[in-house]
C-alpha cells in the first residue's frame, strides 16, 4: 500500500515494483565508462558528469587532489584465528587486481596510499569468528586508505569494516573472492556528524564463488560508496545488500555496478533506505551490465526508499544494460514512497500509540533486509541504530528531546 | 450499561476540491449487547460513518457529538478510541509489510489492555481463535494483510475483534466479497464475540444475506448521509424484496 509518489525522485517516479522500464540510459553506457589507474585519465569533475550529478562535489573536493595524507584514520584489525593480516607497501603484487578505478575519488585514492592493509582468508580455511576492521576517524586531514580482503579458494569468512569518528577519507576496498570461496563483507558507515567519506569497493568473484556484500550507512555528512563487482569465471554469485538512514542535511550515495562479463553468474541487489529531515538526500544508482558473452545470466536489483518527513529527497536510478538475449532473468525495481498514513491509521485503530506504530512500520520496512544480512553482531547493531534514528524523528512528532546521540 | 451515542453527526471528507459534506445529521444509540444493522446503497456514507467514528484524519466532523459512556469520543485520538473500547473492522484492511500478525496482535492487545497478555494463555487463545476462524497457523508469521485474499483479510479483522474484546465493534461490509462458507465462518466469529463479551455491534452491510447469520435487533436504512428509516429485523426482509429504490430518488447515488 506504500504509494509511489513523485516527491523528488529521479527516474523512479511512479515506477512500481516489477515494472521493467529501462529508465533513461545515461550518456555513455557502463561498458564505455573510462577506468584507469592513471590520474591523468580521470580529471577532476565539474559536478555535471553522470557519475557526479547528484553529489555535493564541493564537499568532496579535497579528495579529488592527487596528494592525500594517511594520518586521518586509525585502523585496528581484530581477526579470526584462521585469518592473516598484513601491512604491505603499495608495490605489493596482490594490490590492484580487483579492477581499475572508475571515477576521480577512486583514482586519487589509488594513487595516494603508501601502505595497505591486507586481510587474507587462507585456502580452505573456515573462519570461526568475524574479522573486524575498525576505522576510527581521528582528524579531518584528507586521508587515503587502501584495504584488500582476499578470500582464497574454498575459504569462508565474514569481514566487517566499521567506520566511526570524524574523518575526511578517500578509501579503496579491494575484494578478491577466489574459486569456491564464500565471503561476506560488511561495511558500516557509522560516522559522526561532519565526516566525509568516499569509498570505491572493487570486487572480483571467481568460479562458483559467492560474495555477499553489505553496505550500511547511518552517519557522516557525505558518504559516497561505489561498489563494483565483476565475475572472472562461471558460477559466481554476488549478493549486494544495502541499508541506509539519511537524516537532516546528510548525503548518502550508493552507486553500484555489477559487470556480468562471463556466462552463468548470478547477482542480486537489494538496497533500502529511510530518509527524514530537511536536506536529507539519498542517491542510489544501480548499474548492471550483461555483456554479449554473459549468457545464462540471472540478475535482479531493487531499491526502495521510505520518506518519513517533508524536505527529504531520494534519487533512485536503476540501469540495466543487456547485450545478449540468452539470459535466465534480468529485472529491476525501484520505488520511493512516503510514509503511509493508512498503515499508521490501521495500527492506531488497534490501540497502538502513534510513536509505536511508526516504529513498527519502519522496522517492518527494513525487516526482511536485516534478516538477509545474516550476521548476528551486525544485525543487533543495525536494529539499535534504526531505533536511535527513529528516536530523532519521534522527537519531532512528540516534541520531546531525542535520546543522547554518540558524538 | 455501556452506550455509544451518536448525535446529529455531520462529517465532511477532504478532497482536492475542498471539504465535501457526506454525513448530514446521523443519530444513533447503541447499547452493549445490541446489534444494529446499517444498510444502504453504495456511496450513501456508511464507510464515512465508520471512519469518522474511528477517527480517520481524512474525515472532519463539522458538528454533532459522539460519546461512549458519556466520554467525548471526538476529543480522543485514534488510538485512544481503540483503547476506550471501539473497534473498526475495515472494509479494506491495510497491508503492513514486515510486521508479523503475531507481533501485531500482541502489540495491539498490550496497548488496549495496558499490560502485556500472559504469555502462555495468550498463545493458546490466539491459536484457538485462528482455528475457529479457519485461519491457517502459518498466518501468524506472515506480514499483516500482505498478500491476504479478500476473505482472509476479513477473517483477520474478526480475529482481532475476538481477541481484543472491544465494547463496541463497527463492522464495515465484513460480508462483502465472501463466499458462503467464509460468510458463515466470519459470522460465527462475530456471534462468539457477542456471546462472550456482550459487545455492541454496528453491522454495516449492503446486502441482507449476512443478517441470516447475525441477527440484528435493529435495522437502519442509510441514505444520502443519514438514517432514512428504522425498524426491527422485518425491515431487512422488506429491503431484501424491495431494494433501496424507494429511498434512492433525488440526491442519493447508486454507484456500482
Ligand atoms: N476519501 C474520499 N475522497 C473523496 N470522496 C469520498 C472519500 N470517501 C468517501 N467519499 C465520497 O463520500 C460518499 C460516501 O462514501 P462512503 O462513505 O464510502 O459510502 P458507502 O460506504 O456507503 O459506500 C461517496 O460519494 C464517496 O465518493
Ligand atoms: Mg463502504
Amino acid at each position: 500500500m506504500t504509494a509511489t509518489t513523485d516527491l523528488s525522485t529521479d527516474h523512479t517516479r511512479a515506477v512500481a515494483d516489477g515494472a521493467h522500464s529501462h529508465g533513461v540510459v545515461p550518456a555513455g553506457s557502463r561498458a564505455e565508462r573510462v577506468t584507469s589507474f592513471d590520474l591523468a585519465d580521470i580529471p577532476v569533475p565539474s559536478g555535471r558528469e553522470e557519475e557526479w550529478r547528484f553529489s555535493p562535489v564541493a564537499k568532496l573536493q579535497p579528495l579529488f587532489a592527487p596528494e592525500l595524507g594517511a594520518g586521518g584514520v586509525l585502523t585496528t584489525v581484530v581477526e579470526a584465528p584462521e585469518v592473516k593480516v598484513e601491512i604491505v607497501g603499495r608495490d605489493d603484487a596482490r594490490l590492484g587486481t580487483a579492477g581499475k578505478p572508475g571515477d576521480r575519488t577512486a583514482v586519487t585514492a589509488w594513487n595516494a596510499f603508501s601502505e595497505a592493509t591486507v586481510v587474507t582468508v587462507p585456502a580452505e580455511a573456515v573462519a570461526s569468528d568475524v574479522t573486524s576492521i575498525r576505522v576510527e576517524g581521528v582528524s579531518t586531514d584528507a586521508t587515503a586508505q587502501h584495504v584488500l580482503v582476499h578470500a582464497e579458494h574454498h575459504s569462508e569468512a565474514v569481514v566487517v569494516i566499521d567506520h566511526r569518528g570524524d574523518a575526511l577519507l578517500n578509501q579503496t576496498v579491494e575484494v578478491v573472492v577466489d574459486d569456491g570461496a564464500h565471503l561476506t563483507l560488511v561495511s558500516v558507515q557509522d560516522w559522526a556528524d561532519g565526516a566525509v567519506h568516499a569509498s570505491s569497493h572493487r570486487s572480483v568473484v571467481g568460479r562458483d564463488a559467492k560474495l555477499k556484500h553489505v553496505v550500511v550507512t547511518f552517519g557522516g555528512d557525505v558518504v559516497r560508496v561505489t561498489p563494483d563487482a565483476a565475475f572472472t569465471a562461471e558460477g559466481g554469485d554476488v549478493e549486494m545488500v544495502g541499508l541506509y538512514f539519511a537524516d537532516t542535511d546528510q548525503h548518502q550515495e550508493h552507486r553500484l555496478f555489477v559487470d556480468h562479463g562471463v556466462p552463468r553468474c548470478k547477482s542480486r541487489v537489494t538496497y533500502k533506505g529511510a530518509l527524514q529531515g530537511a536536506g536529507a538526500h539519498a542517491v542510489w544508482v544501480g548499474d548492471v551490465l550483461i555483456q554479449a558473452k554473459a549468457e545464462g545470466t540471472d540478475t535482479y536489483e531493487l531499491n526502495r526508499n521510505l520518506v518519513l518527513t517533508d524536505g527529504a529527497r531520494a534519487d533512485s536510478v536503476p540501469n540495466l544494460e543487456i547485450e545478449t538475449g540468452e539470459i535466465d532473468g534480468a529485472g529491476h525495481a525501484s520505488a520511493t514512497g512516503r510514509f503511509d498514513d493508512e498503515q499508521l491509521f490501521y495500527l492506531m485503530a488497534r490501540g497502538i500509540p502513534e510513536v509505536d506504530a511508526r516504529r513498527l512500520v519502519v522496522r517492518g520496512f527494513f525487516a526482511e533486509l536485516i534478516e538477509e544480512i545474516g550476521v548476528d553482531s551486525v544485525r543487533d547493531r543495525l536494529i539499535d541504530s534504526i531505533e536511535a534514528e527513529l528516536e530523532k524523528s519521534m522527537s519531532v512528532i512528540t516534541g520531546t528531546a531525542p535520546a543522547q546521540e554518540g558524538a | 450499561m455501556p452506550t455509544l451515542e451518536i448525535r446529529d453527526l455531520h462529517v465532511s471528507v477532504e478532497t482536492k476540491e475542498g471539504a465535501k459534506p457526506i454525513l448530514r445529521g446521523v443519530d444513533l444509540t447503541i447499547n452493549s449487547g445490541e446489534t444494529h444493522a446499517i444498510m444502504g446503497p453504495n456511496g450513501s456514507g456508511k464507510s464515512t460513518l465508520a471512519s469518522a467514528l474511528a477517527g480517520h484524519p481524512k474525515y472532519q466532523v463539522t458538528s454533532g457529538t459522539v460519546t461512549l459512556d458519556g466520554e467525548d469520543v471526538l476529543a480522543m485520538t485514534v488510538d485512544e478510541r481503540a483503547r476506550a473500547g471501539l473497534f473498526l473492522a475495515m472494509q479494506y484492511p491495510v497491508e503492513v509489510p514486515g510486521v508479523s500478525v503475531a507481533n501485531f496482535l500482541r502489540t495491539a492487545k498490550t496497548a488496549i489492555d495496558g499490560e502485556a497478555p500472559a504469555l502462555r494463555t495468550w498463545g493458546k487463545e490466539v491459536k484457538g481463535a485462528m482455528e475457529n476462524l479457519r485461519i491457517d497457523s502459518t498466518f501468524a508469521e506472515r506480514s499483516v494483510n500482505e498478500g491476504f485474499s479478500g476473505g482472509e483479510k476479513k477473517r483477520h479483522e474478526i480475529l482481532q475483534m475476538e481477541l481484543f474484546k472491544p465494547r463496541f465493534a463497527i463492522l464495515d461490509e465484513t460480508d462483502s466479497g465472501l463466499d458462503v462458507d467464509a460468510l458463515r465462518v466470519v459470522s460465527e466469529g462475530v456471534n462468539r464475540a457477542k456471546e462472550n463479551t456482550d459487545v455492541g455491534v454496528l453491522l454495516i452491510t449492503h446486502y441482507t444475506r449476512i443478517l441470516r447469520y447475525i441477527k440484528p435487533d435493529f435495522v437502519h436504512v442509510f441514505v444520502d448521509g443519514k438514517i432514512a428509516e428504522e425498524g426491527g429485523p422485518e425491515l431487512a426482509e422488506r429491503l431484501e424484496e424491495e431494494g433501496y429504490d424507494k429511498y434512492v430518488g433525488t440526491g442519493a447515488t447508486m454507484s456500482a
